[in-house]
């Protein structure tokens, strides 16, 4: 029978399978010889938000790479990874956590999902598992206390202010906050909790200012998105900041506001809806769109340079991304900088605790990620990222950094920087004190202490 | 050879009507329980909270997708729905009554799923089939849409993900990945037991007819409403107690955005791959579903490592997992309990073909 003879070829198959994962698996663990340090990847390679996830994880992969090429790893300590694939759900990424929590006798030192309910998913069991959750510009806003949050950081900036930036940036182009009364700004989000998560603060500086907020949602995955941009137009909205992801939810938004007639150049997309991806899907009525940058783009910054160089050019092929021309993107770049985060604070680490050249455990690395500091210019000179990110550092009780973005506006085929300098909220201590405020009572309700922090 | 009958009488009416008549059988169950009690002491961590209990809590959500679609024959899209029904409930039962034991809130959180249910079920009085798919779809959204706007669900948090509340029955702080375990093994035995029960009893008998031939059905004098929108209660019954489980013992975070209708179509294929009309097959196909793609995951990842692209290896995954959900289904219709089924049977006979 034709089954038979499939199954019979199909056991020899199996059987060569097995013997070459046998031998892989041997040969990995005879090779053991330099100190090695285990970073873990849980990156979404499938799914609506596969753009973001390969570009992202590829970066992190490649500067991990490069590390190790260039420097021999961070004093010796050769840099290993494991992926996992999440697709962007919660249960997949928990099921990721705990399988790449331990690898032999390490565990995983930080977590960095890249998905503000992935995080979300994670973040009560951090602290006991004394693993760093690096929430690379997005997650729980309210970890920026470190007070309540310590094994939670959110370098570079959070979602607050990163609302507040964009509003800061409105007035400034209406001609001041006074002129902001009576304006109407729409809030066109994924109904998720990344999509809601800028809404606190935008509704307190709505009250602050007097400008009329209306919040829209869109169901995801946010494909059809007729009828929320017919309300837009009928309420006569002044300009709308878009919260989505996915490269078909941005060129929805787009078409769709083209077809209604409202300005391009009136939308402000969110760090992780607006890259060359969402920007290219909308095609050239994407033209003029406002986007807020963390890192900015481009191959003209020294690091970006030289890892195109170490790991892509001459056929090198130890790059990590398919499509080589996406070195440089805005999504390459940001996990790039990611990395650099795990890569400073590896070394913070090994510094402060005096183990340098050796692997170093979860708290360790705590201390590390919370030294982090990018204030000295020849040090981001040194690293080759000055200018690629706001000069900032994270203290004990201030776990965000900088809070600054730039604005980038399209200009059909790539990106152009539109502020002069990195802008932040129009009053950072209002944004700050509702973020203590909201840990504080999260603290409560939790009977959490608050950590004893001088700064 | 060894699972024959021979030898074995019975000889009163409670061993004839047991359901597992045959001692191998029993052996194999005490066996197979003993098993289930004792794996937290071998198991790592990864094993008991990534595997094991989400293992459990589909199975018991398949089981009372298996009672609707399976017995009742109701098509039903809504499962996800009556979870998050049942976890936001016992979100709220904890937060809002001070000192009410888990079990308890369970309880009350699947009661509150069965009203939903019985609400949700009122129009398979009047449609059957592919229509009833989808008035019960409607049911997956507005439960979800409902939740997300109605801030009191979720006592007014900014985020709208909230972190789950400590299991603690008995003053006892269920924490850690083992005792979760435990108390997940323990509620949904005791449900599969009542579960397998009333399948094997005039309950089930009725559910059957009312699937087979409802206008037979009603002409020997069971009353429809009264069949299927029991089918419905107690079917979103066991949806809800293990949404409240998901929710608090598996993700420890409460968010509609975790009970969407992929989970719905998730559960609706555990059901169809197990076996329609099985007890065993809802445990089997939440395995098959749950745990095959990450199977495929860990396997790429072993064996072929850095050398394969991961998005490639990543999309391969999915593909596998569909062409093996079209051959099995080609194979065998009837599901994986059918192959169970099938197994024990050439047990019977075996060393002999026939």
């Amino acid at each position: 029978m034709l089954s038979n003879k499939i199954l019979r070829r199909g056991w020899s198959g199996v059987a060569a399978a097995v013997a070459m994962w046998a031998t892989a698996a041997m040969s990995t663990s005879a090779m053991v010889q330099q100190p090695e340090q285990y970073f873990p990847v849980a990156s979404m390679r499938v799914g609506p938000y596969n753009a973001m996830g390969t570009g992202i994880f590829g970066g992190v992969i490649d500067y991990l790479n490069y590390v190790n090429i260039k420097h021999g790893g961070v004093n010796g300590v050769k840099l290993v990874y494991e992926e996992c694939e999440t697709e962007y759900n919660a249960a997949r990424s928990v099921e990721c956590y705990q399988r790449l929590l331990n690898r032999g006798d390490q565990k995983m030192l930080l977590w960095d999902p890249y998905g503000t309910p992935l995080a979300y998913a994670v973040i009560g069991r951090v602290a006991s598992d004394n693993v760093v959750l690096a929430q690379a510009g997005y997650g729980r806003t309210d970890a920026a206390d470190g007070r309540v949050w310590p094994w939670v950081f959110g370098a570079t900036a959070n979602y607050w202010s990163q609302i507040a930036m964009k509003l800061n940036y409105i007035q400034q182009k209406e001609g001041g906050i006074d002129k902001m009364k009576g304006k109407t700004i729409v809030h066109l989000h994924i109904d998720t909790a990344y999509g809601r998560e800028p809404l606190p603060a935008m509704r307190q500086i709505a009250k602050d200012w007097g400008f009329n907020l209306i919040e829209i949602p869109i169901a995801p995955p946010g494909l059809e998105q007729q009828s929320q941009w017919l309300q837009i137009r009928q309420a006569k909205a002044d300009w709308v900041t878009f919260w989505g992801a996915g490269a078909g939810m941005s060129g929805t938004a787009i078409t769709t506001a083209a077809r209604i007639g409202f300005p391009r150049n009136k939308i402000i997309f969110v760090t992780f809806g607006g890259a060359e991806e969402d920007m290219i899907a909308g095609g050239a009525q994407a033209t003029d769109t406002n986007v807020v940058a963390m890192v900015l783009p481009g191959k003209q910054w020294p690091l970006i340079a030289d890892i195109e160089k170490v790991l892509y050019s001459d056929g090198a092929g130890k790059g990590n991304m398919q499509n080589p021309t996406r070195v440089g993107t805005i999504y390459y770049n940001r996990g790039v900088i990611a990395a650099v985060n795990y890569v400073e604070a590896l070394r913070n680490a090994q510094k402060i605790h005096n183990k340098v050249g050796k692997p170093v455990n979860g708290a360790e690395f705590r201390d590390g990620y919370e030294a982090l500091d990018y204030t000295i210019e020849a040090r981001r000179k040194e690293l080759g990222i000055d200018g690629m990110l706001p000069p900032y550092k994270l203290t004990c009780r201030n776990h965000e950094g900088a809070g600054t973005f730039h604005m980038m506006r399209w200009d059909g085929a790539k990106f152009e920087i539109v502020t002069k300098d990195w802008m932040g909220a129009n009053d950072p201590k209002m944004i700050r004190q509702l973020i203590e405020d909201s840990a504080e009572k999260y603290a409560k309700e939790n009977n959490i202490t608050l950590r004893d922090c001088p700064n | 050879m060894f699972y024959r009958e021979a030898g074995q009488f019975r000889t009163s009416y409670a061993q004839d009507s047991q359901i597992l008549p045959l001692r191998q059988d029993r052996v194999g169950m005490a066996v197979l329980l003993m098993a289930a009690a004792l794996v937290p002491f071998v198991a790592n961590a990864y094993w008991l909270s990534a595997i094991l209990i989400p293992w459990l809590i589909l199975s018991l959500v398949a089981l009372g997708q298996n009672i609707l679609m399976g017995y009742a024959g109701q098509l039903s899209l809504g499962s996800a729905g009556f979870m998050a029904v049942g976890a936001f409930a016992c979100y709220n039962f904890i937060l809002r009554v001070p000192g009410i034991p888990f079990i308890v809130a369970v309880i009350l959180s699947g009661i509150c799923a069965a009203l939903v249910g019985i609400a949700f079920g009122l129009p398979s009085l009047r449609i059957r089939g592919l229509y009833l798919a989808v008035a019960t779809l409607a049911s997956q959204f507005f439960i979800v849409w409902s939740l997300d706007k109605f801030a009191w669900f979720k006592n007014y948090d900014p985020a709208g993900v909230i972190t789950a509340q400590k299991i603690m029955i008995l003053g006892h702080d269920f924490a850690s990945p083992r005792e979760k375990y435990w108390v997940v093994l323990v509620i949904v035995l005791v449900l599969t037991l009542l579960a397998k029960n009333m399948a094997r009893g005039s309950v089930g008998r009725g559910w059957m007819a009312v699937r087979d031939m409802d206008v037979a059905a009603e002409v020997t004098g069971l009353s429809l409403l009264r069949t299927k929108l029991q089918a419905f209660a107690i079917s979103s019954f066991y949806c809800g107690v293990g949404g409240a489980l998901f929710a608090f013992a598996y993700l420890q975070t409460v968010e509609p955005s975790a009970f969407t209708i992929e989970l719905s179509f998730r559960i609706l294929f555990m059901v169809i791959i197990g076996g329609l009309g099985t007890i065993m097959g809802s445990f089997l196909g939440a395995g098959f579903i749950l745990l095959m793609p990450i199977f495929l995951n860990v396997f790429f990842h072993t064996v072929f490592g850095k050398s394969v692209d991961a998005s490639i290896a990543s999309a391969l995954e999915q593909i596998i997992f569909g062409v093996m959900i079209i051959t099995f289904l080609i194979y065998e219709p009837l599901g994986l309990a059918r192959l169970w089924q099938l197994t024990k049977e050439r047990l019977r006979l075996w060393p002999f073909r026939h």
